[in-house]
């Protein structure tokens, strides 16, 4: 009423009844990054009431995974949160390795944990420097973008891929990091603290920028909480909660580190816990590389280790010396030439069924390696897990990533459920918008940090 | 860590149906006519406090022939006590149909028209039982088991 009053109105301009205007926002609005589609009803500029749509990147993960086997799901997950992938990867190989009933190496759950950070600071990297350009500042956003290229490097070199890796197996990672990858990796987290550093003095204090997110789509504790809300979202309005304290999972309990929390649960907050959580991460990682050891890096089905040196790709690495001209032979008495070989390796186990596929020398090379990953692909022969059902809850960028499994005993999952963090906070997006301008739709939309792929799945 | 199951079934005699703690998550399957009145204490009982739902999901046990068809299935997690629960309530094909619980958590609206949207089990109760990643024009409920994962449906836009 106060600021109508300003205004030369009389009274019966105030009591006259407002129509409510329809307005469409998406699914093809720039900011509403395509996907998701708001029906708003304003009056004059104040948002009464929204609807949100969502659904338009919908791939049917969940019935897909459920046609393939265990080890096929893990291409799907990459593009569950296509911004950090490695999280997801990690968090349904954990799933079915809890299902299964065996743990990992030390040395893998450190890889994990160094991965799913440098994951998660490129996952805040985009959702501030997205909402910040869609605000206007275009230089922060070209900046945290240069910032997020050091660590899409990293991880290219790791996994060979920048966004499709499928870099987990269960049991295990694909690959051990690179040679004198330790220092890269620390090299790239200087300059990511430097494009921080540089982004934080052009916005934190800039009086534009906090003007738009100060007091806007505030929520409260007790409403983030019942709506499920978790991650830097929850984080913001003051409660601590985070799996990585709360439940650790793989070697998070041995590692230092803080919880930034907010006060007020509005966007300004939401900004700085999520710049506060990257030079968290950042910590985590070097303190992880600190920590970790030489080792093994997967385990097999029954939970034993596998040593490294068995499962080197030699091709790959350019020795194909003695493999390009290898010729296959028949043994005279149909046993397979490497038969003997084979016993040498594995002496005291016989049906040696692992989730990880054998080295490609040895899959075009051997007949035993062709079976073995023949045995692992065909419907019906792989690795079964027990019959159970497990849920495993990750911190994923925006939240809790659960994955629950339920598994009937054969080698395709009976059913995968992914618990999508952005999923709850999209549904109390309303919450936060009605009372606000149109304008500061963009604002909140943006520290949401919507990732339509595990939204819609 | 507390026994939940113990606590529940303590309190709840006749609306346990069975229970397990398969990989250590605790897990409570009950009557169906006895949801709301466990939901609601295990909300607000000072000692379980469970003032989060995490995850609303089902699954559908028609390739194994089980009937009562399908499971409804609860994540529920405490802030204050950090620990989970697993609730789960079996539904027949028959009367598909269960409490909603959007009125003990609001986190409850959208998981629930998911499971309508995927599987076909309604909500009694429930303020917007409509599909939410689907679009309304589609027919039947894809997460079935007797839903062919290759079946194709033509695309259609709104009939109005």
């Amino acid at each position: 009423m106060s600021e109508y009053s300003k205004l030369d109105v009389t009274q019966e301009t105030i009591d006259a009844e407002t129509e409510g205007m329809t307005i469409n926002m998406g699914p093809a609005h720039p900011a509403m990054h395509g996907v998701v589609r708001l029906i708003m009803n304003l009056d004059g500029e104040r948002i009464r009431k929204v609807d949100v749509e969502i659904g338009y990147l919908h791939r049917a993960f969940e019935k897909s995974a459920e046609q393939a086997g265990y080890l096929q799901v893990i291409p799907y997950t990459d593009r569950l949160n296509y911004v950090s992938p490695l999280i997801n990867n990690f968090g349904y190989a954990s799933a079915v390795e809890k299902l299964m009933g065996i743990e990992t190496t030390e040395r893998c759950q450190f890889i994990r944990v160094i991965m799913s950070e440098i994951s998660r600071v490129s996952d805040h990297l985009t959702c501030v420097g997205a909402s910040a350009m869609e605000l206007g500042a275009f230089t922060a956003f070209l900046y945290l973008m240069k910032a997020r290229e050091y660590l899409y490097e990293l991880v290219e070199e790791v996994t060979g891929a920048r966004l499709t890796i499928s870099y987990v197996r269960i049991g295990g990672v694909k690959a051990d990091f690179p040679e004198g990858f330790k220092g890269r990796a620390l090299n790239a987290i200087k300059e990511v603290r430097k494009v921080l550093k540089e982004t934080n003095q052009l916005l934190t204090r800039n009086r534009i920028f906090m003007d738009r997110l100060e007091g806007i789509g505030l929520i409260s504790q007790e409403d983030a909480i019942a709506h499920g809300i978790t991650g830097p979202f929850l984080r913001s309005t003051g409660c601590d909660f985070d799996l990585r304290k709360a439940s650790p999972y793989w070697v998070y309990d041995r590692i230092d580190f803080d919880v930034p929390v907010g006060s007020r649960g509005d966007n300004y907050d939401r900004y700085l816990v999520r710049l506060e959580e990257m030079e968290q991460s950042m910590r985590i990682i070097e303190k992880a590389f600190a920590l970790m050891k030489e080792g093994s890096i997967r385990v097999d089905a029954q939970g034993k280790e596998i040593p490294a040196s068995l499962m080197v790709d030699e091709a790959k690495m350019g020795n194909t010396k003695g493999f390009w001209q290898f010729e296959p032979q028949v043994d005279p008495t149909l046993e397979g030439t490497a038969k003997k070989n084979q016993k040498a390796i594995y002496p005291d186990v016989e049906d040696k069924k692992e989730f990880m596929l054998p080295a490609k020398e040895n899959t075009y090379g051997n007949i035993e390696g062709l079976m073995n990953h023949f045995k692992l692909i065909m419907i019906g022969h792989g690795t079964s897990p027990p019959k159970g059902e497990v849920y495993f809850p990750v911190e994923g960028g925006n939240g809790e990533l659960g994955f629950y499994v339920v598994s009937d005993g054969t080698d395709r999952p009976y059913r995968v459920r992914v618990h999508p963090p952005c999923f709850p906070i999209m549904s109390a997006l309303p919450k936060m918008l009605e009372g606000d301008m149109v304008a500061d739709v963009i604002a909140t939309f943006g520290s949401v940090n919507m990732i339509a792929g595990e939204l819609d799945r | 860590m507390t026994d939940l199951i113990e606590v529940i079934q303590n309190k709840f005699p006749d609306l346990v149906e069975s229970s397990h703690s398969q990989c250590g998550d605790q897990t409570v399957v009950l009557k169906k006519e006895g949801l709301l009145t466990v939901m609601k204490y295990v909300q607000h009982e000072p000692s379980l406090h469970f003032n989060m739902l995490m995850d609303l999901t089902a699954v559908d046990y028609w390739a194994q022939l089980r009937k009562p068809r399908f499971d409804v299935v609860y994540h529920l997690y405490s802030t204050t006590k950090n620990h989970r629960l697993r609730i789960k309530v079996q539904v027949s094909e028959k009367e598909c149909e269960v409490d909603s619980l959007t009125s003990f958590w609001p986190s409850a609206n959208w998981f629930e028209r998911e499971v309508w949207d995927m599987f076909g089990v309604k909500f009694k109760g429930h303020p917007n039982m409509k599909r939410i990643l689907m679009y309304e024009e589609f027919k039947g409920h894809p997460l079935r088991k007797d839903y062919m994962y290759n079946k194709r449906q033509p695309l259609v836009g709104p009939v109005n």
